[in-house]
C-alpha cells in the first residue's frame, strides 16, 4: 500500500501555508490564546482579588496593567475577560453553525414543503434587526455566560443556513451524489459522505469570521450590561466600567488594554479566515 | 426478457410558481433487453436517451409505463425495496469528471457502494475495491489517490469499476465514452465490451454515436423526440434501415468512400420542441418523404422481419 496522496483538506492546509496574511494572524491568534487559557497557572493575581493599596494605579511592576477603581490587576481581568469572551464565542458559534448546518440541510433534502417553509422562517430571522433582536432576547434570557451565548448563537445562523442549502441543492444533482443513490443512499448518507465534506469550507470559513463576529456582538451587549454582569470579567464589561469620563481621561489602562486586546484579537480572526476562504478556493486568488 | 420497458413516458411539468408548456421528453416508449444482451439507445442531443436511461433505473420517477426487471415492476416497490433492489442495477455516466467526488480517495469511491449495502467486512470491501479496479485494468496504487489525479479515460474506468463493484446484473451506461479523446473511446469501449461478455451484464447502451453502437449492441432502438422510430437487431439495422430518419443517421456517418459521401442525406433543421411537438408522426418536419396524411396520423409499429420493427407510414 501506497502512502495516501494529498486530498483536498491537506492541499487547502499547503495554500493556507503560503499565505502570509494568515500566518500572521495566526502568529497573534496563537499566544493570546495560550496566555489566555494557562494564565492562572503563570499569574500571580485572580481577576476578583482586591489590592487596596492599589486602587486606579496605573502600570507598575507588580501590576503591569495597572489596577481598576476596586483594586483588581487589569492584566488578571483582561485575561479572565478574554477567557470568557472567547468561550462565548466559540461556543454560541458552534451551537448557532450546527443549527444553519441542520436548517440548511433539512431545506434541501427534506422536499419542496419544507424547504419553503423553513427558508420563509430564515427570512423572518434575517429581518428582524439585530440590535433590537438582541435587546429583546437579552432582557427576556437574563444576563450571564449562558444567556449570552443563546442570544448570539440564535441571531448569527440564518446567513448560513442559506449557504448551506444553496451548496446541498447544487451538490444534490451533482452526477455522484446521483451515483450514490443509485447505489441506494439514503439522506443521512447523502449528508454525511457528501453533503458535510463539501460544505467543510463553508463552515470553517463562516465559523471563523463568526467567532470575530460573535466577540465583537458579545462586547457590544456587555458594554450595553446585557451580557456578561460583574463581577464576572469579559473585554465587554471592561470596556462599560470604564465608560464614565474620569475614567477614559486619568486612567486610560483600565480600557486601552481591553479594547487592544479586543481589536488585535478580532483583527487576527479574520486574517486567518480570509486566509481559509482562499485556501478552499483557488481561484479566488487568481482574479 | 430480463429488462422490460413497457409504454414508458417521462412529461416534466412546471411546478410551483414556475410557468410554462409541460415538456414531454420520453413518450410511450417500449423495449426489451434479453439477459446478458447489449441494447443501444440512439438518438440526437434532445431526443430523451439519457431520461430513458434514469427513468429505467428509477433515478428520476417516470410519468407512466411499467419498467420490469427480472420480473419486478420498479415503479411499485417501497423506498426500502428499492434501496435494495438497486444493488443489482447500476448507471455509468457520461461525464467522468462530474461523476466522481473530488473529496473522496478512489479506495472510498469503490467501497462506497458496499458501505450503503453494508455488504461484507471492510476488509472484504477493500478487498472487492482492489479487485474491480484490477477488472478495469487499474493499477492497485490508485486506491489511496483522488479523482483529480488521473485522465478522463482512467476516471472513466474508475466510474465503471464503482458500478461493477456491487456486482450488479444490469448496468444503465449513458454515453460512456462521448467525453472521451477518439483514442481512448476505444479502450473504454473494448473494456467495457469485454467485461460485459465475461460477466454476462444485460446492458442499456446509451450513444449518440452510431458506429459505437453498431460495435457493442445486439439491438438497437432509435429514438427521436422521445419516441421511438426503429428497433432492430444491430446488423439488420445497419444491413435494412427502413424509417428516413435511421437512414439519415446512417448516412451521417463518416465514410473513406468518395462514392458514399455523394449519396449523404443531410438533415435540415433542428430537432422540434418537445413541448410543442408536430401532429401526427414527430419526425415529418424535417422528413424527406413526409406527405400530408404524417401531419394526421400517428404512425403505428410495422414489422419488417425478425424483431425489426419500425413507425413510418411512407414506408
Amino acid at each position: 500500500m501506497t502512502a495516501r496522496s494529498a486530498g483536498p483538506i491537506r492541499r487547502a492546509a499547503q495554500r493556507f501555508a503560503m499565505n502570509r496574511q494568515a500566518l500572521l494572524g495566526l502568529a497573534i491568534l496563537a499566544p493570546i490564546l495560550t496566555c489566555v487559557v494557562t494564565y492562572d497557572l503563570w499569574w500571580g493575581f485572580g481577576p476578583n482579588d482586591i489590592d487596596l493599596l492599589s486602587i486606579n494605579r496605573g502600570p507598575t511592576a507588580a501590576h503591569p496593567m495597572g489596577s481598576d477603581g476596586v483594586g483588581r490587576d487589569v492584566l488578571a481581568r483582561l485575561m479572565q475577560g478574554g477567557r470568557t469572551s472567547l468561550m462565548v464565542a466559540v461556543i454560541s458559534v458552534a451551537i448557532s453553525t450546527a443549527i444553519g448546518f441542520l436548517v440548511g440541510a433539512f431545506a434541501a433534502f427534506g422536499g419542496k414543503f419544507a424547504d419553503a417553509g423553513l427558508m420563509r422562517f430564515v427570512d423572518l430571522a434575517m429581518t428582524l434587526p439585530p440590535v433590537i433582536f438582541l435587546l429583546v432576547l437579552a432582557s427576556i434570557a437574563g444576563t450571564g455566560i449562558g444567556p449570552t451565548i443563546i442570544v448570539i448563537a440564535l441571531l448569527s445562523w440564518p446567513v448560513l443556513s442559506r449557504m448551506v442549502r444553496a451548496r446541498l441543492l447544487e451538490l444534490r444533482e451533482r452526477d455522484f451524489v446521483v451515483a450514490a443513490k443509485g447505489m441506494g443512499a439514503g439522506v443521512p448518507h447523502l449528508l454525511l459522505r457528501h453533503g458535510l465534506p463539501n460544505c467543510i469550507d463553508i463552515i470553517v470559513v463562516y465559523a471563523t469570521l463568526q467567532v470575530a463576529n460573535a466577540i465583537l456582538l458579545e462586547a457590544g451587549l456587555s458594554f450595553l450590561g446585557l451580557g456578561i454582569a460583574p463581577p464576572e470579567s469579559s473585554w465587554g464589561n471592561m470596556l462599560n466600567a470604564a465608560r464614565s469620563g474620569t475614567v477614559l481621561e486619568q486612567y486610560p489602562w483600565q480600557w486601552m488594554f481591553p479594547g487592544g486586546a479586543l481589536v488585535v484579537t478580532v483583527l487576527a480572526i479574520n486574517f486567518i479566515g480570509d486566509g481559509l476562504r482562499d485556501a478552499f478556493d483557488p481561484r479566488s486568488g487568481l482574479n | 426478457m430480463f429488462v422490460d420497458v413497457r409504454n414508458l413516458s417521462k412529461h416534466f411539468a412546471p411546478t410551483g410558481f414556475s410557468r410554462g408548456p409541460t415538456v414531454r421528453a420520453v413518450e410511450d416508449v417500449s423495449f426489451g433487453i434479453p439477459r446478458g444482451k447489449v441494447v443501444g439507445l440512439v438518438g440526437e442531443s434532445g431526443s430523451g436517451k439519457t431520461t430513458i436511461g434514469r427513468s429505467v433505473l428509477r433515478l428520476i420517477e417516470p410519468t407512466s409505463g411499467e419498467v420490469r426487471i427480472d420480473g419486478t415492476d420498479i415503479r411499485v416497490l417501497s423506498a426500502a425495496e428499492l434501496r435494495k433492489a438497486r444493488q443489482r442495477m447500476q448507471y455509468v455516466f457520461q461525464d467522468p469528471y462530474a461523476s466522481l467526488s473530488p473529496r473522496m480517495t478512489i479506495g472510498q469511491i469503490l467501497t462506497e457502494g458496499m458501505d450503503i449495502q453494508k455488504l461484507g467486512t471492510k476488509a472484504d470491501r477493500r478487498r472487492k475495491a482492489a479487485e474491480v479496479l484490477a477488472l478495469v485494468e487499474m493499477p492497485e496504487d490508485a486506491l489511496n489517490r483522488y479523482p483529480h489525479e488521473f485522465s478522463g479515460g482512467q476516471r472513466q474506468r474508475i466510474g465503471l469499476a464503482r458500478a461493477l463493484a456491487l456486482e450488479p446484473e444490469f448496468i444503465v451506461a449513458d454515453e460512456p465514452v462521448s467525453a472521451l479523446d477518439v483514442s481512448i473511446q476505444a479502450q473504454v469501449i473494448n473494456l467495457m465490451r469485454d467485461l460485459q461478455l465475461r460477466l454476462g451484464l444485460t446492458m442499456l447502451f446509451i450513444s449518440h454515436d452510431l458506429a459505437v453502437v453498431e460495435y457493442i449492441c445486439d439491438t438497437v432502438v432509435v429514438l427521436y423526440l422521445g419516441r421511438v422510430m426503429e428497433i432492430a437487431p444491430a446488423a439488420d439495422l445497419y444491413a435494412h434501415p427502413q424509417h428516413p430518419y435511421t437512414r439519415a443517421l446512417l448516412s451521417a456517418i463518416p465514410s473513406p468512400d468518395p462514392e458514399k459521401r455523394k449519396q449523404r442525406q443531410i438533415l435540415t433543421g433542428d430537432i422540434p420542441s418537445p413541448s410543442s411537438p408536430p401532429s401526427g408522426c414527430v419526425f415529418r418536419t424535417r422528413c424527406p418523404m413526409a406527405a400530408s396524411e404524417c401531419a394526421v396520423v400517428n404512425p403505428a409499429m410495422k414489422s419488417a422481419g425478425e424483431g425489426h420493427f419500425y413507425a413510418c407510414l411512407r414506408v
